[in-house]
């Protein structure tokens, strides 16, 4: 297999293989399970959304199936039910949201301010069990028959009229909230309180930026949904009437207490993505972030207006025309900073010296993919049009173009940029960039045939649709088979690098940024010398690149 | 075997032209702005591909104007497309006022309508075209959405509460209803058809149907039955003999001011009298005592809906009658 | 950006104090880190209980007779007297660290001590509460009663009513139980510090932990002091 193009002068150092690093400091299960260097944890992560990823493309397959013929005929409608809904919980909660911070975030903060670990290593590993934790319950919930409420569990069908495990996934999400709550926190304290001498705010990594307001969110919003939970599951159990109309509760309440926290969820999601590319958009141009301020405080922007918007998931559920009219306006504005990222990531490119490595090109197809996506987000957070588009395949497409063809691609984008870094080899070149062309074209291949069905108006969680809508979702399904092998590809490929891949040196691709600035894998405790930082953010000059990357180990090594 | 690929639906309510146009506008600028970041990503990334190994990009400062420039425009359309979008759906969700009223409840996994003059279907509509329509949606469950693609048209239906949607049929055909919210096992198969019908033809379906009592007749049945009137008398009844009335009698009352005892005054609207049957105690009226017991769980969606109905058509009392003074005036 | 290499700092070493954690340089740097993380814990724990409250406004405002009248069933005296207790194990608290802070050893024990004392007796009380409304067949679910003017011996009150009336009684329990929760966990971490105060470990230069358990202990305070108004003192200047 052909290996990435690297420097050709890159020789990996002889004695590479004798250093330390995180990786042979300690052998055994012990020291993975009970480990604090948040390295470790990024990867522990790395793995159990993996597992969770899995398992909801699993059920994406059997829905996709089954949406191959218009009559129900691979499963029971009940079935159905529950498949869509174990979709949704676990790809929303076990993969999407803890996926970038808790992977690359995890791994590269410390990294990127010169720091040794984030503020709080044991509960860095904590938060790690606690999602373990979470997950087993939602696991049980799930091998005992799931849950079919959908991922957003509106009463009072949920409450009342649900036949199927509700409190234990209703748990299983609430436990999974408390992980996703310390690493926010962990993210926050660490980047206010542990940068490196000379790392002020405006010389941060926009990685970091992104990490901070994605952190933000994540303290202001998971408790509200936790509470919210807590309330359904006691409803559920005890027969309260929070939200039972016969009892004189408001189904529509807890509409307004679950969006306020997953409105803002959805920036959880994609802020992180975006300082993923903001980086892969840099390292691969070779040059600063065009705008580098704005989008930095862009990033704070849509973290505040983020929290604006919840009520445009309600424009039909009966809410007065003032509240529909105010979240309207708030959901444009909130796109502003958004488009304002995407033109500044595309000037980046002009003038710059681009390079066409595995991850700009998931980097390229996100901006793509994510402008599409936000503008439909724009069509329906207009008044009119949601009326006939809610709740119809629309929405369905919308989101997923931000967090398939967003989020996702820019997960793979960043665990193709940082792989070397994390593991210390190369992977092939030619099988990775194949793998960036089927997610692409599985990707749209899938979803946007559902654009046209939605306007269509065939409704969103059909298990049998009217028989004119089939070629779409013929299309949609061929689709997704694509989408399914870009994605296991580089399981295989990237297992077969921690093997027989080529070793890495420290900064394979030029890169300007503190986690270049050590060994592939870093040491334990990252930098044998604090760095101090002294020069601007993507500084790259030709100098700097060629002393990258051909010198061996610009660090001097120091064995304790 | 052919095979249909409907790329768009029909336009057959009042709205969907609106919607359309809209969409279209929109649709527009996100291709073009696609269209332009694909174009300015496809040309920069042949036009700067690195040609030498150490080669690095050529950074320049943002320059403040094209940062502000290029927020200032996305800003502008989208509140402009907004505006637009707020236009279209207060003229969907506003009701002419010769609109006449229809009434549907939605229960796992069906649809019920009733005509005004008391034809009921299952999971169909037949409703007259070119004329101002308003639904009344009720839920005797969990949430359910009456949806009509071709018309553009949607609104839940939320146990506890009663919404309501307007249309106005443009072209006669048959059109696709569906449930849109999800609401468990069948929810895929809670759907039906609308037919939109030519007056004549939709006057003769009417005739040829069994007409079902009209929901004034079935309402004022109900007050019968639950015993409202042994309250609430009729005008011109028994006063005069000397037994005191009970409870404010309900000619007149839909839509005049009414007193309550914590001083406050309301119009009598749809809600007002939806509550006074589930919730009496809510909203006593001034000079009355709050012994009305409440018929929660004893009316479904639809028997409400005809009592609320019939209320309404109760006329003003006849002159001479002071209208809702309570019986002992002397205290 | 370029980096220069510094010497190596001196880093802990051997005469590092020893409660110093290896990643952090200095024991400021350390004290200031944990003192932002509880603060930002406690802000979580604002919007957690936040969604409680937000439930509550929205029904106290729609039933609001319903509301004043389950809230009059309460005794007022003992949710008074324990908002008491609680402020006064905040000052017990708040010496545990002066104590601390002037290197007093065993009064650090003592006042930790008195402030767990306290919290017990707090939860005592609502235990007895509780009693009360089992007893009155006020917890929600299939035994709950209500009777016109809360008495057993009065009529029935109207369905609706008694519906509103059960909606208060579960806010009541689902928020005073939330807030017993946090009590409960707060005197385990109390009781936890214990050893390592009467080792003589928290003084003038190190006392980061007792200040955080603090701010946490204050803030399960100041949740009490907004809910013994809302849920106790209903219409209480018209009863």
């Amino acid at each position: 297999m052909n290996t990435s193009t690297v420097h050709p002068e890159i020789p990996p150092p002889a004695d590479l293989v004798d250093r330390p690093n995180y990786l042979n400091a300690a052998y055994g299960l012990k020291s993975w399970l009970l480990t604090r260097d948040h390295k470790r944890i990024g990867i522990l992560y790395m793995i159990s959304v993996t597992i969770f990823f899995a398992l909801g493309s699993l059920f994406a397959l059997l829905i996709r199936l089954e949406l191959l013929t218009p009559e129900g005929d691979l499963m029971q409608p009940d079935t159905y039910n529950r498949v869509f809904t174990m979709h949704g919980v676990v790809m929303v909660f076990f993969f999407l949201i803890p996926a970038i911070p808790a992977t690359l975030g995890n791994f590269l903060v410390p990294l990127m301010i010169g720091a040794k670990d984030l503020a709080f290593p044991k509960l860095n590993l904590a938060s790690w069990y606690v999602y373990n934790l979470g997950g087993i319950f939602t696991l049980w919930a799930i091998f005992n028959g799931g849950v079919d409420t959908g991922w957003t569990f509106y009463t009072p069908f949920s409450t009342n009229y649900s036949n199927s495990y509700v409190i234990a996934t209703a748990l299983g999400v609430f436990i999974n909230g408390f992980s996703s709550i310390f690493t926010g926190l962990n993210f926050i304290v660490t980047i206010h309180r542990m940068r490196a001498p000379g790392m002020t705010w405006f010389r941060l990594p926009l990685f970091i930026w992104s990490h901070y307001a994605t952190s933000l969110i994540i303290v202001l919003g998971t408790p509200v949904v936790a509470i919210t939970i807590l309330m359904v599951a006691a409803e559920r159990l005890l027969h309260l009437g929070i939200f039972d109309p016969r009892l004189g509760g408001d189904p529509i309440l807890f509409q307004h207490l679950f969006w306020f926290y997953s409105h803002p969820a959805v920036y959880i999601m994609i802020l992180p993505a975006m300082g993923v590319i903001s980086e892969l958009v840099a390292a691969f141009s070779r040059k600063r972030i065009f705008g580098y301020r704005f989008v930095a405080f862009a990033s704070i922007a849509i973290a505040v207006l983020g929290f604006l918007v919840w009520g445009h998931h309600m424009f039909v559920a009966g809410q007065s025309m003032y509240a529909v009219t105010i979240f309207s306006i708030m959901s444009m504005l909130v796109a502003v900073p958004s488009a304002v990222k995407v033109f500044n990531w595309t000037a980046t490119l002009y003038e710059g010296s681009i390079s066409y490595e595995t991850p700009m090109l998931y980097a390229l197809g996100f901006i793509g993919l994510f402008t599409l996506g936000g503008l439909t987000g724009t069509m329906i957070a207009t008044l009119g049009i949601d009326v006939h588009l809610h709740d119809t395949y629309f929405i369905v497409a919308h989101f997923h173009y931000i967090m398939v063809g967003g989020t996702i691609m820019a997960y793979m984008g960043g665990l193709h940029y940082w792989w070397p870094k994390i593991s210390g080899r190369l992977y092939p070149g030619f099988l990775s960039r194949l793998s960036a062309l089927l997610v692409f074209v599985g990707f749209n291949l899938t979803f946007f045939p559902q654009f046209i069905l939605g306007y269509l108006g065939m409704p969103r969680r059909y298990w049998s649709y009217p028989p004119e809508f089939q070629v779409l979702n013929v299309l949609s399904t061929a689709g997704a088979s694509i989408l399914g092998v870009g994605y296991i590809l580089p399981l295989f490929y990237f297992a077969w690098s921690l093997k027989y891949g080529k070793r890495a040196g420290e900064n394979p691709w030029g890169a300007v940024g503190l986690e270049w600035d050590t060994t592939s894998p870093p040491p334990t405790e990252n930098f044998p010398v604090i760095p101090v930082v002294t020069r601007e953010p993507y500084d790259y000059t030709s100098e700097e690149v060629h002393r990258r990357t051909t010198q061996e180990a610009p660090v001097v090594y120091q064995l304790d | 075997m052919k095979q249909e690929l409907p790329l768009f639906p029909e336009a057959a309510s009042h709205v969907a032209p609106q919607v359309d146009s809209l969409f279209f506008a929109w649709s527009a600028i996100s291709l073009f702005f696609t269209a332009l970041i694909a174009v300015l990503i496809l040309y920069f990334m042949v036009r700067y591909r690195r040609r030498g190994v150490d080669e690095v990009g050529l950074p320049e400062r943002a320059p403040n104007w094209l940062e502000i420039g290029w927020s200032i425009v996305p800003l502008v359309i989208s509140l402009a497309m907004f505006a637009w979008g707020a236009r279209v759906f207060y003229n969907i969700y506003r009701s002419p006022s010769n609109a006449v009223e229809y009434w549907a409840v939605g229960k796992q996994w069906m649809w019920k309508f009733q005509h005004p003059d008391g034809h009921r279907e299952i999971n169909t509509l037949h409703v007259p075209v070119g004329q101002p329509i308003k639904l009344n949606i009720q839920s005797e469950d969990v949430i359910h959405s009456v949806f009509i693609p071709a018309f553009r048209v949607k609104q839940d239906a939320v146990p506890g509460r009663r919404t309501q949607i307007f249309f106005e049929a443009t072209k006669p055909g048959k059109y696709h209803l569906f449930c849109a919210e999800y609401c468990g096992g069948e929810h895929s198969r809670m759907i039906g058809w609308v037919y939109a019908l030519e007056p004549e033809q939709y006057e003769a379906w009417l005739a040829g149907g069994p007409a079902g009592k009209s929901m004034v007749a079935s309402g004022a049945e109900l007050f019968q039955s639950l015993a409202c009137n042994t309250c609430h008398r009729p005008s011109g009844n028994n006063l005069a003999a000397g037994v005191a009335a009970r409870a404010p009698r309900l000619e007149g009352l839909y839509g005049s001011q009414v007193r309550l005892l914590d001083g406050r005054t309301l119009v009598a609207d749809d809600d007002y009298l939806r509550e006074s049957i589930l919730n009496p105690a809510a909203k006593v009226v001034a000079g009355w005592q709050p012994i009305m017991p409440t018929y929660q769980g004893q009316v479904t969606e639809e028997q409400l809906a005809q009592l609320i109905t019939y209320v309404r058509s109760l006329a003003g009392p006849e002159s001479g009658s002071p209208g809702n003074a309570p019986a002992d005036e002397g205290r | 950006m370029s980096i220069s290499l510094t010497d190596p700092q001196a880093h802990g070493g051997h005469d590092a104090h020893p409660s110093l954690q290896h990643h952090f340089d200095t024991l400021e740097q350390q004290k200031e880190a944990s003192t932002l993380g509880m603060w930002l814990f406690l802000v979580t724990e604002i919007m957690f209980f936040g969604g409680l409250f937000t439930t509550y406004v929205v029904y106290r405002s729609k039933y609001s007779t319903a509301f004043v009248a389950a809230s009059h069933t309460l005794d007022w005296k003992l949710g008074a007297f324990n908002t008491a207790v609680l402020i006064l194990s905040s000052l017990t608290m708040a010496l545990a660290i002066w104590a601390a802070q002037v290197n007093r050893r065993k009064q650090v024990v003592a006042f930790l001590i008195a402030t767990m004392i306290l919290g017990l007796t707090f939860l005592g009380v609502k235990a007895v509460e509780y009693k009360d409304k089992f007893e009155h067949h006020h917890v929600p679910g299939a035994s709950f009663e209500w009777h016109e003017g809360g008495h057993a011996e009065a009529a029935p009150a109207q369905a609706d009513f008694a519906k509103h009336v059960q909606l208060f009684f579960s806010l009541y329990f689902i928020m005073t139980g939330l807030h017993a929760v946090h009590m409960i966990c707060g005197i385990g971490v109390l009781a936890f510090l214990l050893m390592p105060s009467w080792k003589g470990r928290y003084n003038s230069a190190y006392h980061n932990p007792l200040e955080c358990t603090g701010l946490y202990w204050h803030f399960v305070d100041i949740v009490w002091i907004f809910l013994f108004p809302l849920l106790y003192l209903l219409g209480a200047h018209a009863k």
